[in-house]
């Protein structure tokens, strides 16, 4: 799948310029509110025929302002999973879910139903109505929804903006597995470094109506200039982690990284698992020597790769361990009195501890996976 | 209670053609209250405000004033009177067919007003997402706005109904008052009153009329509840 869109809009005082490209996976159209980011994706879904630009999937024009050709929304074949779910009241789940069926030429009792069904896991909800559900039973039946239409493209306006927490992570999971199993391409827009961190193979940053930069998450998160895009409390880079052996003893798992070895609190995952660990900048110290006497377990040793624009007295430096970056975030006057420059070699320093919940992609504790895993 | 069940043939026949008139005026308004109604809680077009006062003139006109103008378009020399005579032979004036159209047309406001209330209450979120589903307009339409409406529906075809059951100036003026032919109850009260000796017959049609009257309205609750009840769990 290739989705390429470019396109300028205005509305009222806001101008959409944005042109992007991406495969396959999951790309996360990234930006605060008001970037633009459910603009794109109505653009995308045929919701907004933009004032000039075109949408290209799988090298057919959706929109092309150009030749005139803008293909209505409902021959696009592109599923929308909207932020407040929008199921038809006056329908039970089980008829919400074939909705798509009968436009889509699909029979009405196929494996594939069984299948998402089972998926979502929403076997028992078919025959209630929408108005008796939970936040996150509606947000999976919407998912389900917009699967069995059987879409070329899904595409995901918040979709766990309007959940608790708790509601968030019953949730997550089941992205997860329709991004690995149902190899359907999706455009997901967030505004929330963990879920984005978790999910995204593919990042897009929009700010203000323009792309801001696109990279895979672990490129965008290490990006010191994006930070105030980004958000500075969350920021933070990803590794690419394997789960690598667990020290019982003492309740711990053993991560690898290029960057280095990991210990982290204990994780109920089977060895070899594929884990995207994401250090937050704040939980990064540094030292020039290899810490001696020292309450923390991780120490990866790294070269001072840049050093980021100062505000007020803190400033965020980028290290490269072994080809990843980590990103911490330091006093100016640590900076200075350690004498960092870009080349310097030093030790990052993070606790075990900081690897909590908040620490990852907005999993539970309880769930038992402090890190996300992503299959592969 | 003799007085009350021992109805004369033109009484009975009056009850019978009022119901008859009713539900034809309400029938055929149906069709096109729900595209008025459309066209005034969607449509952007030149002239829209015009339509709406025209939807709308019956009710604040006195009806004799309607019916006048329903005699002077649909008689039988009017315009619109010879135009349906001709292509469909379709004739209005001091026929069952005019009390109908009078009918109709004092009830249309009533019925356009409900159902564009319930149109103005849909949720237009649902529609788009019906279409990211592969709904054309029309499918969007049948399966999404439709049912959301339903209600609406239900209470202006009740409230076409009722008007039409009450319906007089503007009958009387257009088609007269001819028993078995134009003559509903409403008008036939009013003959009864107007004759010596006719007390009786006057106070046995308006306990008739209020019975129907009740009738109709305690069914279209019931019915209006069940559509309500459909469309909101």
């Amino acid at each position: 799948m290739t989705l390429e869109v470019s396109v300028e809009h205005r509305l009222d005082a806001f101008t959409l310029d944005a042109e992007f490209a991406v495969e396959g996976g999951l790309t996360a159209l990234f930006g605060r509110s008001g970037a633009g980011k459910t603009s794109v994706i109505n653009v995308i879904a045929g919701l907004i025929r933009p004032d000039r630009g075109r949408v290209m999937l799988d090298g057919e024009a959706l929109t092309d302002t150009a030749t005139g050709r803008f293909v209505p929304a409902h021959r696009r074949r592109i599923g929308y999973v909207f932020q407040e779910g929008r199921l038809f009241p006056h329908l039970t789940v089980r008829q919400n879910l074939l909705y798509g069926r009968r436009f889509a030429g699909l029979p009405r009792r196929a494996a594939d139903i069984d299948q998402v069904v089972g998926l979502l896991g929403i076997g028992d909800l078919l025959a209630r109505r929408p108005a008796t559900l939970s936040g996150g039973e509606k947000q999976r039946v919407a998912i389900g929804r917009a699967l069995l239409a059987r879409p070329r493209l899904l595409v995901m306006d918040e979709p766990l903006a309007s959940l608790d927490e708790g509601r968030k992570a019953e949730i997550l999971p089941y992205i997860e597995r329709l991004r690995d199993e149902t190899r359907i391409p999706i455009v997901y827009v967030s505004h929330s470094i963990p879920e984005v961190a978790r999910l995204a193979t593919n990042l897009v940053v929009l700010s203000s109506g323009r792309v801001a930069a696109t990279g895979t998450p672990a490129e965008i998160m290490g990006r010191l200039d994006l930070f105030p895009l980004t958000g500075r409390v969350e920021a933070g880079a990803i590794l690419n982690t394997r789960v690598t052996g667990v020290d019982a003893r003492f309740g711990l798992s053993l991560l690898r990284a290029a960057a280095g070895e990991l210990r982290v609190p204990r994780l109920d995952l089977p060895l070899g698992t594929a884990l995207r660990v994401r250090i937050r900048a704040r939980d990064v110290m540094i030292g020039l020597h290899p810490p001696e006497g020292l309450s923390a377990l991780n120490v990866l040793p790294g070269t001072v790769a840049e050093i980021g624009q100062a505000e007020g007295p803190i400033v965020e430096i980028r290290l490269d361990c072994a080809g990843e970056a980590l990103v911490a975030r330091l006093t100016r006057r640590s900076v200075e009195a350690l004498g960092l420059e870009p080349g310097r070699q030093v030790y990052a320093v993070i606790k075990s501890i900081a690897f909590d919940h908040h620490a990852f992609a907005g999993t539970t504790p309880a769930a038992g996976a402090d890190a996300d895993a992503v299959a592969g | 209670m003799n007085w009350l069940t021992d109805l004369s043939p033109d009484e009975l026949t009056a009850i019978r053609l009022s119901l008859w008139v009713a539900m034809w005026a309400m029938a055929v308004s149906l069709p096109l209250g729900v595209a008025t109604a459309m066209l005034l809680a969607r449509g952007k077009f030149w002239g829209k405000s015009v339509l709406n006062v025209l939807v709308h003139l019956p009710l604040v006109l006195p009806p004799v004033v309607t019916g006048y103008v329903l005699l002077l378009l649909f008689g039988r020399k009017g315009p619109l009177g010879r135009f349906f005579a001709d292509t469909i032979g379709l004739v209005f004036a001091f026929r069952w067919t005019g009390a109908a159209l009078a009918s109709a047309v004092m009830g249309f406001p009533l019925m356009v007003r409900a159902i564009r209330l319930s149109l103005d209450a849909v949720d237009r979120r649902l529609e788009e997402a019906a279409a990211t589903l592969g709904a054309s307009a029309v499918w969007v339409f049948v399966t999404v706005t439709l049912p959301l409406i339903l209600p609406g529906i239900v209470a202006g075809m009740i409230l076409s109904f009722a008007r039409s059951l009450g319906e007089f100036g503007a009958t009387i003026t257009f088609v007269s008052n001819i028993p078995g032919e134009t003559q509903t109850v409403p008008t036939a009260i009013y003959m009864a009153t107007q004759v010596p000796g006719g007390d009786a017959a006057a106070l046995r049609l308006t306990v008739i009329a209020v019975v129907i009257s009740a009738v109709a309205l305690f069914a279209s609750e019931a019915v209006a509840r069940r559509a309500a009840r459909g469309a909101a769990t």
